[in-house]
């Protein structure tokens, strides 16, 4: 079946069959791989989206209810290339390691800044509680989301490379060679 | 806060550089092994057992090859040579070889719930799962050896031809027994740890293509770049045309170090000439690729009236599962750090690992030296408690020091900061908070540990990487280091920035790929950053002694007076200087090149028999800890809520504070899973725990904040002076964690994890008996 959306900020039409999860489709039809497939059972938070809007976990969704939505996956959020704040956060505080849970807590991170559910530690850390880390042990992520939280309540945002308590800001991203 | 500075007259090195792999990584761009996709993939899926022991007494694909899509289906008489050799994975050839064999697809037996029996390939993933359902198999179940003491029961079913026992190591040092019996007070337990998962949020995935010149490429979430000669051995072809290259991978910790898609990735690829992927599900990555020994240790530990060790008697079982893979190895380290990091003159080491049923077992973090700190830990704080001393004070007056020996005859050559670490946690300590409700208690514990770095000396282990300017002055760095998120490869770009000057961001770094890149070993045994970071540190030195004298003809001064800076190079603070354009202008004009290939080697040493004379060194140096636990317990439904952690390690030297803390912090979050909440569970060697909803790592809810202590003594045998800090912190968390509990409740678990009903049933022993006395 067709399914046509609008995915950070383009419209997109994907061509599926009705069983696959929105996923499924952003990852092997749409090419957007920037959502993580983790578990696939609504547990881990790797797969984090807006789906207009709202935070959902992408693999608990089926393509076809995103008929005529609005998606917008982490790689949609940094702005003329420069990094979200939250983004610039992470990055600041060490707060990524392998980067597979990552795309999730930004997501789940810019929502509950957004929904007000991050006005403490504790709160932050029950807001993040749908997304699994295994590298970090939570408390640089926890911190940037504060930090994201406090730039956002006094408008300081700025260049997308805000630091914290005096660490060095994010480097320029230097070129990554992988092969193919 | 770790309170690390940057040192004087050093650059970069120990300074908070942010990771050019994390800015990839949160801007969603960075191609993870299952995000690759090629034209014309085909997409693989394993059948894998029902049972965990079983004939297999039919095996037919006809229906599953006549479906729409479905290309091949391979079973173990297809496979050009169907064994998995686990050696000693890693660059090093046939030194110390573990010759422990497993199948690539089983061949007539099942041995564990989950081994693969068949492999699918097909034109889609749904076209693969239909296939694997269609595929017919008839078990003839086998009795089930679930148990490690039973499987060493002489009538227990055996699972290999070799009989149950998979290793033993043997270790005697004084007289144990005569030790014990002139102790002042002795104390006994016994200690149980759980089987474990690695739960990293990646789950095995890669894809293979055939390449130019026929070499069957491979591109593959591993730690370990070198299998791409298993893979060679399994598909009867020389190591020359298998290529391994890894990208970033999204977590390892041990569970990727043996193979997991590459044999499969290869095989579809070989036999179908075309490209290929596999993911594995959660639920395989947790129900069929190895896990953490569940171990059974029992202690005497004897000691003087002052306190002093005077013998220690361990014996430890562990369960293997059912194959070898590396718990030959694994029970080695155990061995060594059995008796942790204390002076004992007498000491007696039985140690063995069995085959069983279970889910194979293999590396993790912490790797056999881990699960023991539950143990000699445990006996500390009851010798504390029996000899009425501080259990601290018992700590400092046995810690081994520099020039003691391990009972094993392992030498220690560096400090022992333990004292030190003691006293820094102490001091970020807050007096314990009152219960926050009535029928709540809280408790403070410690606990402190030793853990390797690097491989046993006897595999020879080097580590190569090549460094070069491009014509533009920016710097190149290559090596096939596999980053699985630990800052593996962002370490090296901080250590040649120190040396040649350049600026970070004007250093590229390829990694992970056998062909292209010097290899340079594992990303396993907290070995990375000492071995690679040593590699890369030689590489910058040579190259920058190898340009120094160009630059010093040209500037008409010294090579020593020459400096690096972000540029180029400069004399007497700048007064002349060249830009590296010029340098390497110069160099060409000179037949000086300005590239270097440089090779770290690891200190030798001669292999361990297991006969109990043997004495010796096992690893080049270790690096020690000590951390603290503030817990709050509920009294009736025994859930236990860590209030607060504080945990700290003697670094040597910090490369980059954030990927230090972030090591014991991530660490430390591992370790309190371990304690608390983890375990695969099994019934009859059925795997029960197949999703994250059952098998339950902590969520940021769970883990509370962790301060840090980073101790730099400046003595470690990694660059700049350097310790390695992947695994240390993974050890102190159990029995720190046991000894709050203990404070709190007044009893002692010693069986992991200490589940909420676990507590909660050492409590209401605990009142009943005193409510008896009373
Ligand atoms: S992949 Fe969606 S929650 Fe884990
Ligand atoms: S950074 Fe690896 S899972 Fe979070």
């Amino acid at each position: 079946m067709t399914v046509r959306f609008t995915l950070n900020g383009e419209p997109q039409r994907c061509e599926v069959p009705p069983h696959w999860t929105l996923l499924r489709m952003l990852r092997d039809a749409a090419g957007h791989t920037d959502a993580k497939h983790g578990c696939g059972e609504g547990v881990c938070g790797a797969c984090a989206v807006f789906l207009d809007g709202i935070a959902v976990n992408s693999c608990s969704v089926l393509a076809p209810q995103v008929e005529g939505a609005t998606v917008e996956t982490v790689g949609g959020l940094d702005r003329d290339g420069d990094l979200h704040p939250l983004q610039a956060e992470l990055v600041a505080s060490g707060g990524v390691q392998c980067g597979f849970c990552t795309p999730g807590m930004v997501i789940s991170g810019i929502e509950a800044v957004r929904l007000g559910a991050a006005g403490s530690e504790a709160e932050i850390r029950h807001s993040l509680a749908g997304n699994l880390c295994r590298c970090t042990g939570y408390g640089k992520i926890v911190a940037a989301v504060g930090a994201y939280r406090d730039g956002e309540a006094t408008g300081v945002d700025g260049d997308g490379v805000r630091t914290t308590d005096g660490a060095p800001g994010a480097a320029p991203a230097p070129e990554v060679g992988i092969g193919p | 806060m770790s309170g690390v500075e940057v040192k004087p007259g050093r650059r970069v090195v120990g300074s908070d550089l942010a990771r050019h792999d994390a800015i990839e990584k949160v801007a969603g761009r960075t191609v993870y092994a299952a995000d690759f996709a090629l034209p014309g993939m085909l997409h693989a899926r394993l059948k894998r057992s029902d049972y965990a022991h079983a004939k297999l007494t039919r095996v037919d694909t006809t229906a599953a090859e006549a479906l729409d899509g479905v290309v091949a289906v391979y079973t173990a008489a297809d496979v050009p040579r169907n064994t998995v050799w686990v050696d000693v994975p890693g660059q090093t050839l046939e030194v110390g070889a573990l010759k422990a064999r497993s199948n690539v697809l089983a061949d007539g037996v099942v041995r564990y719930h989950g081994e693969p029996i068949a492999l699918v390939a097909a034109e889609s993933d749904d076209a693969a799962l239909a296939a694997l359902d269609a595929i017919e198999v008839d078990y003839e179940p086998l009795p089930v050896v679930d148990d490690a003491e039973r499987a060493l029961d002489p009538e227990a079913p055996q699972i290999h031809e070799s009989g149950n026992l998979l290793a033993h190591w043997e270790l005697e040092e004084g007289d144990a027994e005569a030790g014990i019996a002139s102790a002042a007070a002795v104390v006994e337990d016994e200690y149980r740890t759980q089987f474990i998962d690695h739960a990293y949020l990646e789950p095995e995935a890669g894809v293979s293509w055939r390449d130019t010149d026929g070499v069957i490429t491979i591109r593959a979430a591993t730690q370990v770049v070198e299998h791409f000669r298993d893979v060679a051995r399994i598909l009867d072809l020389p190591d020359n045309k298998v290529r391994l290259i890894t990208p970033y991978v999204g977590g390892g910790f041990g569970g990727k170090e043996d193979m997991t898609v590459e044999p499969y990735l290869g095989i579809v690829v070989a036999l179908t000439g075309r490209p290929a992927r596999m993911v594995w599900s959660r639920q395989e990555s947790l129900q069929a690729r190895q896990n953490r020994h569940a171990v059974r240790m029992r202690y005497r530990t004897g000691a003087d009236a002052d306190g002093r060790l005077v013998a220690m008697d361990v014996d430890i079982l562990s369960d293997g599962g059912a194959y070898a893979l590396l718990s030959a190895l694994v029970l080695l380290y155990s061995t060594t750090c059995a008796a942790g990091p204390y002076r004992c003159p007498n000491v007696r080491i039985r140690a063995r690992t069995v085959y069983t049923n279970h889910t194979p077992c293999s590396a993790m973090r912490g790797f056999g030296g881990m699960q023991v700190a539950l143990g000699y830990e445990g006996q500390m704080d009851r010798l504390a408690a029996e000899l009425g001393v501080d259990p601290l004070e018992l700590r400092r007056r046995n810690f081994v020091e520099r020039g003691d020996t391990l009972p094993i005859g392992q030498p220690l050559e560096t400090t022992v900061e333990l004292p030190a670490l003691i006293e820094a946690v102490t001091e970020r300590l807050e007096p314990p908070p009152e219960p926050s409700a009535p029928r709540r208690a809280v408790g403070r514990g410690f606990a402190c540990n030793l853990q390797p770095y690097g491989r046993c000396v006897w595999l020879n282990d080097w580590s190569s990487a090549w460094i070069g300017f491009e014509l533009d002055g920016t710097l190149v760095i290559r090596i096939a280091v596999p980053d699985i998120g630990g800052g593996q490869a962002s370490s090296l770009i901080q250590i040649a920035s120190e040396v040649l000057g350049v600026a970070p961001e004007r250093i590229t770094i390829h990694i992970g790929d056998s062909a292209l890149n010097p290899l340079t070993g594992t990303t396993t045994a907290t070995r990375q950053l000492y071995m690679s970071g040593n590699a890369v540190l030689k590489a910058a030195r040579d190259l920058r002694e190898q340009l120094a004298g160009v630059a010093a003809e040209l500037l008409e001064v010294e090579p020593e007076q020459v400096e690096f800076g972000a540029e180029g190079v400069s004399v007497a603070g700048g007064e002349r200087s060249l830009e590296f354009r010029e340098l390497l202008a110069a160099c060409a004009s000179v037949d000086v090149s300005w590239h270097v290939h440089a090779t770290y080697r690891a200190p030798k040493g001669v292999p361990w028999q297991a006969d109990e004379s043997w004495r010796g060194r096992v690893f080049p140096d270790f690096t020690y800890g000590c951390h603290a636990a503030d817990v709050e317990v509920d009294l009736d439904s025994g859930q236990t809520r860590v209030l607060r952690y504080v945990a700290g390690h003697d670094v040597g030297q910090t490369i980059n504070p954030q990927s230090v803390e972030g090591q014991i912090e991530g660490g430390v979050a591992m370790g309190l899973g371990y304690a608390l909440s983890e375990r695969l569970v099994f019934d009859e060697a059925q795997n029960l725990t197949g999703s994250f909803a059952q098998y339950l790592i902590p969520t940021a809810v769970e883990v509370p904040e962790i301060d840090t202590v980073v101790l730099e003594s400046g003595e470690g045998m990694g660059p700049f002076n350097a310790r390695g800090i992947g695994e240390p912190p993974i050890g102190p968390p159990a029995p720190a964690v046991a000894a709050a509990i203990r404070d709190a409740i007044g009893a002692r678990l010693t069986e992991l994890p200490f589940t909420p009903e676990r507590v909660a049933a050492a409590v209401r022993a605990r009142e009943e008996d005193a409510d008896a006395e009373g």
